[in-house]
């Protein structure tokens, strides 16, 4: 058994909140990068040397890299054999956020009910995603997710018969739909199986995956792959203004499904797919 | 093309923009969003007056990020500006000539642009830190309580943007899907 105080935890949280909103990782700072050599549009270019000039000017002068600083997205990985000490690990993690968007003069974007809509002040509370696994460790991902995009993603619940040409539609109708709504260049996050709410869940854990990283199961890897290039003939470009690079990456994520069912959960992130990874 | 305009626009400017034109604002403009938007349409139902004059004016869909202690704003890009669908064709009925947001608009606001010779321009989203630097002044003027969504006047200097919907009704977002 590992005692891990709770104070730890407010403390990591603030930081990452912080530190996603200002860095971009480096796999995503590549895309770029080989976005803006390979473009056709000359708009397009010119927007793909904007957003790297705004990731400069983010990280050198403490200004967020977009205004939309985001919901908190937090994945917690437990070990069993961990003790949370010294109070409630959910008020620990939402204090973490609370003090990261209030010292990090970040946007509050959280409203306390979703018709009655006061803002909570202080972007409380986070959506948290607790997950048990072995071992005396604790994993926290915080992936602040801004609704430019979030508002664009979608589920389909496909049938069996449906399949893999059902899956490709459904992604690509999504990403028609968002256009220059999202951001783009997109990353896309794909949840195919489970149930409703566990597709949207690999969705949005597919977004907190390395760009550079396939999937491990070839299918899964080809498909990517595929869906990438298919919407990368769409047109719709950097900004929705037409070109060569709509999205950076497709991530997709499985699960097991019902005999009935073929669930999609599909989550568009724009060209800034902020998250941050530490292990406590 | 490249142009430079300023902000309040003037007519016989705005007739010259086409889609697709690469534009760098200088001037007045305010910020009003989603919560701004639904409180000014509610003041007008009532008959009150606005907080701003729209006339020959431009809103900016954005909702900053705080400013650090020194600089007039924090990060300072577009928000999507569908969501203002519903209260622009009124705005603009009453004199507003330019919107700044990202992504698509209704038949209804593009009708709207072209009976009030007006226009939409995109910013560049996720580009808030960089276009933070064309923003030299930030005033909260109206809706204070709205915080992040509070109508500011900013004083902008070669701000950036790309005509999407010019006062011909073209459309650039239409336009790049057509040529594929």
């Amino acid at each position: 058994m590992r005692e891990i105080d709770v104070k730890t935890v407010t403390e990591n949280i603030k930081e990452m909140c912080i530190e996603a909103n200002h860095f971009l990782s480096d796999d995503m700072k590549e895309c770029l990068t080989n976005a803006v050599e390979s473009e056709k549009s000359e708009l397009g270019k010119k927007v793909l040397n904007s957003l790297e000039e705004n990731l400069k000017i983010a990280r050198e002068d403490m200004i967020p890299i977009c205004q939309d600083t985001g919901m908190a997205v937090i994945f917690i990985k437990i070990g069993q054999d961990v003790h949370f000490t010294g109070g409630n690990l959910e008020e620990a993690i939402n204090e973490g956020v609370r003090r990261g968007y209030i010292d990090g003069f970040l946007r509050k974007s959280v409203v306390n009910d979703p018709l009655i809509r006061e803002n909570t002040k202080d972007n409380t509370p986070a959506i948290i995603h607790y997950e048990i696994v072995n071992g005396d460790k604790v994993t926290i991902t915080m992936a602040p997710k801004g609704f430019g995009s979030e508002n664009m993603s979608r589920i389909f619940m496909l049938k069996p018969a449906d399949g893999i040409e059902g899956v490709k539609n459904a992604v690509l109708t999504a990403v028609k739909d968002a256009g220059p709504n999202a951001c783009p260049p997109m990353v896309i996050g794909v949840g195919i199986g489970g149930d409703f709410e566990k597709c949207a869940i690999l969705a949005k854990k597919a977004l907190t995956r390395n760009v550079s990283v396939h999937s491990d199961i070839p299918y899964v890897k080809e498909l990517e792959i595929e869906l990438l290039k298919k919407i990368n003939q769409l047109s719709i470009g950097p900004g929705g203004l037409g070109g060569t690079n709509t999205a950076f990456a497709v991530n997709i994520e499985t699960y097991p499904t019902h005999i009935a069912g073929l669930p999609v959960g599909i989550n568009i992130c724009c060209h800034v797919n902020r998250h941050v990874t530490r292990e406590l | 093309m490249e142009k430079n305009i300023t902000a309040p626009l003037i007519g016989s400017e705005i007739k010259e923009l086409k889609s697709g034109d690469y534009v760098y604002i200088t001037g007045t403009i305010y910020t009003a969003r989603d919560a701004a938007h639904k409180r000014m349409y509610e003041a007008l139902e009532k008959g009150e007056k606005l907080p701003i004059d729209l006339e020959n004016n431009v809103i900016y869909y954005m909702g900053p990020s705080p400013a650090r202690e020194g600089r007039p704003i924090g990060s300072a890009g577009p928000t999507t500006a569908s969501r203002m669908d519903k209260y622009a064709p009124k705005m603009l009925d009453l004199g507003l000539k330019g919107m700044i947001g990202k992504g698509k608009r209704s038949e209804e606001v593009k009708s709207a642009i072209v009976r009030n010779n007006a226009v939409y321009f995109a910013a560049v989203g996720g580009a808030g830190a960089l276009l933070s630097k064309s923003i030299k002044k930030s005033e909260v003027i109206a809706y204070d309580d709205l915080g992040t969504e509070a109508v500011r006047k900013l004083e902008v200097e070669n701000f950036p943007a790309i005509v999407v919907i010019d006062s011909k009704g073209n459309n650039l977002y239409e336009m790049v899907l057509q040529s594929c």
